[in-house]
């Protein structure tokens, strides 16, 4: 039964973990960029659905409704002023100056609302939870949380494989060249990558605000976790994020049952190990590390 | 060897200018800073202390990135260890002043198998793997008792020593390993392992045709950085006396070495010293403002990144000419009074 | 006679430290098949790259339907009806048969050429239409990019080294679809290695030498030794031929 335990734990949170990092590999399937930044983003999209939303007079549990969209709007702005700029410069810029927008954003974020916890108010829907022969305890949030994962993550699976814009994506993470040589705007394309990102990211972490405690420095952690879930996955696979993340979400249950201190460090050494063993991911191209 | 007269009139050399001037300054300035607990206020010294400290680490920095192409987030692994390496030593009696280099040592060898697990890796694998690395190591040593657990430990071995004693010792040990690192660094990128290192970063598939074994060299600056910042996080431990998982793995460490050597100016070895000077600078100004040294200190760095790739240092290089420390080579023909194209950079 | 359709006036472009393309002009008319013959490494690839726009120019000038496109995106070239078939087909190796084309479709503008049209071309597309780039024979490739090119709708079509890699009897087959291609009101600029087949389809040929013009005129004017001499070099200077 404990194992069954794990496993769907392990299972709730990777699905929490597979949303956050969707738009992580989105962004780097499409334009090699690594966003170390991502995982603040989501921690600022909690942030104004605590503290700003509810000057629209918006419930707290209603406001990914307003943030969704506009951070959309703001990653597709981002990325085509300071993001584009530093990938025409090269990787390592681009990394670099997004470590420092990481680092920039965490600070702004303690400067103006402290170190102290924060957590989005979605008031009796948290505290009730589901009790399946009465061995489980998944709470209401967690399940909701998952099912929106499957679901958004579905959406965008067919948003890519049906649509023309979604066939441009997968053109320009083909074959940049190729793809401007067809008429596609390039830089268009990547700014509506960085939207969908940032849309993700941003839900992800109103959810995240919505199960558990939350501060300036939340986003390092899941960001973390988030590119181990990319890349135990496999980089360019949508459902491969998926299974990244609940593989991981797996492993930190499995150390959390052998020591308080353990979660972490089991994902760590899944991580190492997918990286020694199939850099590629689980269902990832193999051109994918260059 | 070829008697072309064309190939006899080239000439390489080595600097822009005479070195003599930079000698003269070099040596006036390393005995003031020799000096320095007698000439300057503690709280200065302290400063001076952690200022060695942050461009022992920027240095490896740089070179690990501004020469051999790998971005590492993770630094603060080995800074960690460097720290828990003195602390080891020390409780096993011998003096956390001795076990300053056995703790660089230590670092060395925990890198070197890392490498063999990393060493593949390119761009933002590698840097993220980096991370995972330091964030695994600070997990491990948390769960060690013996150093304290997660709450940290005194570093024992200094109660024979009074205060102003202590301070002093720690900062001419500092000063010392920083004069180690910055020299060790400058001669290593005038021999010809810089050169190699030169080759790779400017166009790796190049070296490799001329026979460069690029993994080889790209493990070393692996290990050599490891221990410089193990070396740096040792000589910190003997400034502070107590070590702290979150403290020692820090990621503020990563964040700072970056920006400082993002801002100085990679490939060069000033450009990590002027970085420092900013930083600090910057710190002592902001000292009131909390985390507002870092937004600044992040945006200057995003800024610099992508309007000045070459750092300050950079610029001020290649407006002025001036080179203190010169690891680059010229050629030209002989006869030309004025400094020819440069063909390798720093 | 007709309008000119693409004008390159004294293009220089540098491949890094080397000159790749070197003074080199010519017009393209309304309705011309123009063939750019040369050696492997003589600049034509670059050539090609830099009217497209994903080279930038050193000097010299690059205008089409009398517009100058310096500072014009590649995309903003294809939309105003100059499509480039890149050197290695270069398909979308996720995309299916059909997708590829549909990227192509989604680019420039919209005219004779639509998804029907070009399975009408190729008649055994639609067949194999979910199937992977790497599902199909090098000919088939090619085929597959000059549709994926065609669905732009451009004025002029500009393909790269069409015949690389491909066998005898498949690249007659390809080049038998260029006057259909023509007669549906494109234009045609092909760089080529196999000169014979360049030669024999062109109504203009031009030849590079080390980034240089070394020949210029229509193939009936030019003979089989002069062409050969100015493909290869033997220590010539550059001859320019008549030009129309």
């Amino acid at each position: 039964m404990i194992w069954l335990n794990i496993l769907v734990e392990g299972a709730l949170i990777g699905g929490f973990y597979a949303l956050f990092a969707c738009g992580l590999s989105l962004m780097f399937g499409v334009m090699k960029v690594i966003n170390l930044a991502h995982g603040d983003l989501a921690v600022v999209a909690a942030y104004i659905a605590v503290f700003l939303v509810p000057h629209l007079h918006v419930p707290e549990v209603l406001s990914f409704l307003v943030v969704v969209p506009v951070f959309g709007l703001i990653g597709y702005l981002v990325q085509r002023t300071l993001i584009q700029k530093s990938i025409d410069r090269d990787p390592f810029t681009t990394l670099l100056v997004t470590f420092g927008l990481s680092v920039v954003i965490e600070n702004l974020l303690l400067e103006g609302y402290s170190a102290n916890a924060q957590t989005v108010n979605i008031g009796s829907l948290g505290y009730n939870s589901w009790h399946p022969g009465s061995i489980f305890y998944l709470s209401y949030v967690s399940l909701v949380v998952l099912a929106s994962s499957v679901v958004i993550l579905g959406a965008l699976q067919l948003f890519l494989s049906k649509t023309s814009l979604g066939r441009q994506i997968r053109a320009v993470s083909d074959d940049q060249e190729a793809a401007q040589l067809s008429g596609t705007n390039y830089r268009h394309i990547f700014g509506v990558a960085a939207a969908i990102a940032f849309a993700t990211v941003a839900l992800a972490g109103i959810a995240y605000g919505m199960t558990t405690q939350f501060s300036p420095t939340s986003g390092g952690v899941n960001l973390l976790f988030a590119f181990e879930a990319v890349v135990i996955g496999g980089i360019g696979s949508l459902w491969g994020t998926l299974v990244g993340g609940i593989s991981l979400g797996i492993a930190q249950q499995l150390g959390a049952h052998f020591n308080p201190q353990y979660p972490t460090l089991f994902g760590n050494i899944l991580f190492l190990i997918v990286l020694a063993v199939r850099p590629q991911g689980l269902f990832g191209k193999k051109t994918a590390l260059l | 060897m070829s008697t072309n007269p064309a190939l006899a009139s080239i000439t390489v050399r080595r600097s822009t200018q005479s070195p003599v001037l930079t000698f003269v300054g070099v040596i006036g300035l390393v005995a003031a800073l020799t000096l320095a607990p007698w000439i300057f206020p503690q709280a200065f010294v302290s400063i001076l202390v952690n200022f060695f400290v942050l461009l022992i680490m920027a240095t490896m920095w740089n070179l690990l990135a501004g020469y051999a192409g790998m971005v590492s987030i993770g630094q603060q692994a080995f800074v960690g260890l460097g720290g828990y390496g003195v602390l080891y030593f020390a409780i096993k009696g011998v003096s956390p002043f001795l076990a300053v280099p056995l703790a660089a040592i230590v670092g060395a060898i925990i890198a070197v198998p890392i490498t063999f697990l990393l060493i593949r890796l390119r761009g933002g694998y590698f840097a993220i793997a980096t991370w995972v690395v330091a964030d695994t190591a600070m997990i491990i040593i948390g769960t060690v008792s013996l150093l304290g657990g997660g709450t940290g430990k005194l570093v024992p071995g200094f109660t024979s020593l009074s205060p102003t004693q202590l301070n002093h010792y720690a900062y001419l040990e500092t000063w010392l390993v920083a004069l180690v690192v910055l020299v060790g660094t400058y001669l290593l990128l005038r021999s010809r392992t810089g050169l190699v290192l030169a080759a790779i970063r400017d166009n790796e598939v190049a070296a490799r045709s001329v026979g460069i074994d690029v993994v080889r060299a790209r493990r070393l600056i692996f290990v050599i950085a490891a221990a410089g910042c193990a070396a740096a996080g040792a000589v910190l431990t003997l400034s502070q006396t107590y070590v702290q998982p979150t403290n020692e793995f820090s990621l503020q460490w990563a964040a700072e070495m970056l920006f400082v050597s993002m801002i100085g100016g990679l490939g060069t070895i000033e450009g990590p010293i002027l970085g420092c000077i900013i930083f600090f600078g910057l710190q002592q100004t902001l000292a009131q403002q909390g985390a507002w040294y870092l937004v600044i200190l992040g945006s200057v760095a995003i800024i610099v990144a992508l309007w000045q790739p070459r750092g300050l240092w950079g610029a001020v290089r290649d407006k002025f000419g001036i080179e203190l420390l010169p690891v680059g080579h010229w050629v030209g023909s002989r006869g030309e009074p004025r400094s020819p194209e440069l063909l390798s950079e720093e | 006679m007709s309008d000119v359709l693409l004008e390159v006036s004294d293009l220089v472009v540098y491949h890094g430290q080397l000159c790749a393309v070197d003074d080199v002009s010519f017009r393209i008319q309304e309705g011309e098949i123009f063939a750019i013959i040369g050696a492997n490494g003589a600049g034509k690839s670059t050539l090609l790259r830099s009217i497209a726009g994903l080279h930038k120019l050193t000097r010299g000038n690059v205008s089409f339907k009398g517009r100058d496109l310096k500072g014009i995106a590649p995309h903003r070239r294809v939309e105003l009806g100059m499509s480039l078939v890149p050197e290695g087909r270069r398909l979308f190796a996720s995309l299916t048969l059909e997708e590829n084309l549909q990227v192509g479709a989604a680019g420039g503008k919209k005219g004779t050429f639509t998804l029907e049209k070009i399975y009408e071309l190729f008649d055994w597309m639609p067949a194999r239409r979910r199937q992977y780039a790497w599902q199909f024979s090098g000919g088939e490739q090619q085929a597959i990019a000059l549709g994926r090119g065609l669905l732009t709708n451009p004025d002029l079509l500009m393909v790269d080294e069409l015949s690389l890699g491909l066998a005898p009897i498949v690249i007659e087959r390809i080049y038998a679809l260029i006057p259909e291609i023509v007669a549906h009101g494109v234009s045609v600029l092909i760089v080529e290695q196999d000169v014979s087949q360049g030669v024999a389809v062109a109504n203009h040929v031009h030849c590079l030498l080390e980034g240089r013009t070394s020949l210029s005129g229509r193939p009936e004017e030019l003979t089989a030794e002069q062409i050969e001499r100015a493909y290869f070099g033997a220590g010539q200077s550059p001859v320019s031929g008549t030009h129309p």
